[in-house]
């Protein structure tokens, strides 16, 4: 049964529990003398006012746990988001990411100061280069997208260092919007390659797109379809015999821990998600970390500094002259690489294929539970997710997005949705090892149970969600008059 | 070992229902060759052990607990209440996904809009995005949004902008047509280092998208930037502003207010210690005519199907998952539980706390800069500066952080490292964290190494 609306009343803004000369939290006591700010800065450099909430400290506390309640998160229940990898994040994560040592080191002290901590992450890029496959690794990236946009860097770098200039890049429609935006900004051309009944790449497609423009092919494995690129040797094969690169989307990488190395598949660069294969949390949309791998020869083009070990410990090296040059203020998202290591430590070598089977054995449950009740386009054994078409539901008059809306009045988070683009009413559903199967049972009992809704009930729908603290929201107006800052609204 | 629950009973009736006789039957379509690599790991390790582990890696790094620190160049720390992280560890926030379900996500966009709304507060900007990699990376895109509006290709880059940020916006623009050009924006004589904001003026033309200036800049100065201001508005070029550390908003006139067209910034000093340098979170703010080109997420409120005040993920045809090749950014993941923390952190301070720590950190520093003197030291203080100012270093700016840190002490940065004209200069930065026995201790090993 769909649960109750547990949290309905709407909460104030920030600015709305301010009360003017309401005391926040205290700063330090002065160590000093005070220094009069007009004594020391030009006229004009001071500001006249500062409009910022006043509210109490207990206040803060409430409204922030408040609004923290009006969220579904991995440890309320499941959250099936295809192509996320929702995973439980391990709280010893949390514990090692805090620990002085790791959390309050400064970027520019000496490097004998931080012996340890440029030891983890040294560890963890050669630990992440086992994993995968790849030569070298950096961590710098601070996500998947940043990921992308240094690796087409780099192999745009390696075509120069060739005396070549390739301005396209092939992009499959099933990929992730991130690819070809990637593209755009690193000043390349997208080409759209289709996909095979099958699930798998258009060869023939692919052999009449390959052409002496082809920087690189970008492929996505498993494919946002789920699926392993059954022909995937074949398919580096061509690209590399054209003279292109094949960069690896590793948004998928659950999938293949343990099982297989897309380093050792003809994958020349691929970026990890550290924040979905290596349990660091998502954090409602970030920080993440986007580690990338290289085969040796895309090497010297890795943005700097990069973290060596010589005879006396490990040093910071700068970027060399080949780089495409840096991308982060620092080393990347540092925190994030600890708990990446964490995990990865944790784990061990048994664990990480542990991972890869028990993902791919999940999803496949999912799928053949599913399978009565819901349109699945590619019909094969799926790898970490599986996507399905609401197509039979829209027959009736219920589009996928009325279907999601249900699925949160029985509390499970929805799949992601009319993704990949390629599948009409698309639900793509990635349940991760992490989940019991009670839980992967009740989520497929909340899908067949809307199903049936969809043709008994279908307002039900219509009208979905009712059990959450709001009902469904007006887009349009928020998009063509944007009320973004609460000063402008007034 | 790997947080799975499934027992092998488990799996046996999942693979029953699937119809395969065993895992391995479900990963057929890796090619036989590759299949089950024998991978050189170590073994799995149980909490305890794991902690061990890694606490003895934190153990063997220097903190500023021991070691006193005034290093600053870009990194800062300051106060954070207590409430901030309590907050950041609450399950709901930090396992939560990008709300792309608005009604199952309403606390996460709320707080984003609560985040933007406070950014524009900070900076005197209409409106902001719900956050960016870093600061690096904030002023990349907002190099590149300037290029977009004024379809011009060139930037004026102050060379007092932090080094680190221009190399990012460099690597950002390479591909894709901007010549940046970096003018000094300060001059070395014998008496000291000063500020050359004319140059940076004059270096504006009509081919000019951007000028890009820092506040309070690299090396810790407050400068009137009224000429490079005027010098845009003539030339039709938009006017960027670094901002390294937000608690100097508490304090300084908001860049709003100094014809900023755009400000690009860096809000960790809000939410912790510089965790060696990341994660921190960018931060984004500009005119409301610019909206649209922003890079990254937004949060609009609106309301619902009953009327109720609600928030969505808005103007997402700006971006990637739905733009695809056509987008403002590739940016999808960004730093959201940072800027969480910065919101909260912001609203626990309020006025009197923000301003506060800047107040603190100016005094600080001024008085640490007085106690340096004290000893015979030389500061290059002609221009006024916030919270850091640059050391005068007779014996090498390398040379003297060595010996500062054999004595105790980090004692600055060597601007030498990027600038060689710089060489025998440091700087150095104080905060509202800094004490009387940091100032003491660093006077001392001043005194201990200028001996004799």
């Amino acid at each position: 049964m769909p649960g109750r609306r547990s949290i309905v009343a709407s909460e104030p803004l920030i600015f709305e529990l301010a009360s003017p000369g309401r005391p926040g939290v205290r700063p330090p006591l002065a160590q000093f003398d005070d220094v009069e700010p007009a004594s020391v800065l030009p006229e004009g450099q001071i500001r006249e006012s500062l409009d910022l909430p006043e509210v109490s400290e207990i206040d803060v506390m409430r409204h922030f746990v408040r609004l923290s309640q009006r969220n579904h998160s991995i440890d309320t229940a499941i959250y099936p988001l295809g192509s996320c990898t929702m995973k439980y994040n391990p709280k010893i994560n949390e514990v090692t990411a805090r620990l002085p040592g790791l959390l309050e080191p400064h970027p520019y002290q000496p490097e004998t100061s931080v012996q340890g901590l440029l030891a983890l992450i040294h560890d963890l890029e050669a630990v992440l280069g086992e994993i995968a496959g790849f030569a070298t690794v950096t961590t710098q990236p601070a996500a998947g997208s940043q990921g992308e946009m240094v690796g087409l860097l780099c192999i745009q770098a390696w075509l120069r260092s060739r005396g070549e200039r390739r301005t396209t890049v092939l992009v499959p429609d099933s990929a992730h919007g991130t690819n070809p935006a990637t593209a755009t900004m690193t000043g390349m051309r997208v080409e759209p390659l289709g996909t095979a009944a099958d699930g798998n790449i258009d060869l023939a497609e692919l052999d009449a797109k390959l052409n002496d423009d082809v920087a690189a092919l970008m492929l996505t494995l498993p494919t946002t379809l789920g699926l392993f690129e059954q022909r995937i040797l074949e398919v580096t094969r061509r690209v590399h015999a054209a003279g292109g690169q094949v960069y690896g989307d590793g948004a998928n990488m659950n999938a293949m821990l343990g099982r297989v190395r897309p380093g050792d598949l003809g994958i020349d660069v691929m970026h990890l998600n550290l924040h979905k294969t290596f349990t660091t949390p998502h954090g409602g949309g970030g920080p993440g970390a986007g580690a990338l791998g290289v085969q040796a020869h895309l090497a010297p083009f890795l943005p700097g500094p990069n973290i060596v070990k010589n005879g006396s410990g490990y040093a910071l090296e700068p970027a060399g002259p080949d780089s495409i040059g840096r991308v982060h203020s620092h080393v990347g998202n540092v925190g994030n690489l600890v708990r990446g290591y964490t995990y990865i430590r944790s784990l061990g070598r048994d664990g990480m294929r542990e991972v890869a089977d028990d993902a791919v054995l999940h999803a496949n449950y999912l799928r053949a539970r599913l399978a009565p009740h819901y349109d699945i386009p590619y019909d094969r054994i799926c790898m970490h997710e599986v996507v399905l078409a609401g197509t039979r539901q829209r027959s009736l008059g219920v589009r996928t997005t009325d279907i999601a809306k249900r699925l949160i009045d029985y509390g499970v988070h929805p799949p992601t949705v009319y993704f990949p683009l390629i599948v009409d009413e698309a639900l793509m559903i990635e349940p991760t090892e992490t989940e019991s199967i009670e839980s992967l049972d009740q989520f497929a009992e909340a899908m067949i149970s809307v199903a049936h809704e969809a043709k008994t009930a279908p307002d039900l729908l219509h009208a979905a969600p009712s059990a959450a603290p709001v009902r469904r929201l007006d887009e349009v107006t928020a998009n063509r008059s944007p009320d973004v800052n609460w000063i402008n609204a007034d | 070992m790997s947080y799975s629950p499934s027992t092998d009973a488990d799996r046996a009736r999942m693979l029953r229902t699937i119809g395969v006789d065993s895992i391995d039957d479900l990963f057929v379509d890796i090619p036989d060759a590759h299949r089950d690599p024998a991978l050189d790991l170590p073994e799995a390790l149980p909490e305890v052990d794991v902690l061990r582990l890694v606490r003895g890696l934190a153990d063997q790094n220097q903190v500023p607990e021991g070691v006193p620190s005034f290093l600053g160049a870009g990194f800062y720390r300051h106060f954070v209440p207590a409430l901030v992280d309590q907050q950041l560890l609450r399950s709901e926030w930090y396992t939560g996904y990008t709300p792309y379900q608005a009604e199952m996500t309403q606390g996460t966009l709320q707080s984003m809009y609560e985040f933007q709304s406070l950014v524009c507060r900070l900076t005197g900007m209409e409106v902001a995005n719900a956050s960016l990699y870093d600061g690096a990376t904030a002023l990349a895109e907002a190099v590149l949004m300037c290029r977009a509006i004024t379809r011009r290709p060139g930037v004026v880059m102050a060379g007092t902008v932090h080094p680190a940020y221009r190399e990012v916006a460099a690597t950002y623009t390479q591909a894709v047509g901007v010549d940046i050009r970096t003018v000094n924006g300060w001059s070395r004589s014998d008496a000291g280092v000063a500020p050359d904001v004319a140059a940076v003026a004059a270096a504006i033309d009509d081919t000019t998208a951007c000028v890009v200036l820092q506040r309070p800049d690299f090396f810790g100065w407050v400068v009137d930037p009224t000429p490079v201001v005027e010098a845009a508005e003539r030339h039709g070029a938009k006017v960027v502003y670094v901002v390294t550390d937000p608690i100097s908003l508490g304090l300084l006139t908001p860049p709003g207010d100094l014809g900023a067209d755009v400000v690009a910034g860096e809000l960790r000093s809000l939410v912790g210690p510089p965790a060696y340098g990341g994660p921190g979170a960018g931060m984004l703010a500009t005119r409301k005519a610019f909206i649209r080109r922003l890079p990254g997420r937004i949060a609009g409120r609106t309301t619902d199907l009953d009327g109720q005040q609600g928030f969505v993920l808005t103007l997402q045809t700006r971006e990637q998952h739905i733009r695809r090749e056509r987008a403002t950014s590739n940016i999808t993941t960004n730093q959201a539980l940072v800027a969480l923390g910065a919101a909260i952190s912001i609203s626990a301070l309020g006025p009197g706390g923000v301003r506060g720590l800047a107040t603190r950190s100016l005094s600080a520093a001024h008085r640490c800069a007085a106690a340096l003197k004290g000893v015979g030291a030389t500061v290059f203080d002609a221009a006024p500066y916030f919270h850091e100012f640059i050391l005068h270093a007779p014996r090498g700016g390398e040379a003297t952080v060595e010996a500062l840190a054999a004595h105790g002490v980090f004692g600055g940065y060597p601007l030498g490292r990027v600038e060689p004209a710089l060489d025998d200069a440091l700087l150095v930065c104080a905060t509202d964290l800094t004490t009387r026995a940091d100032v003491e201790a660093l006077t001392n090993a001043w005194q201990a190494i200028h001996r004799g």
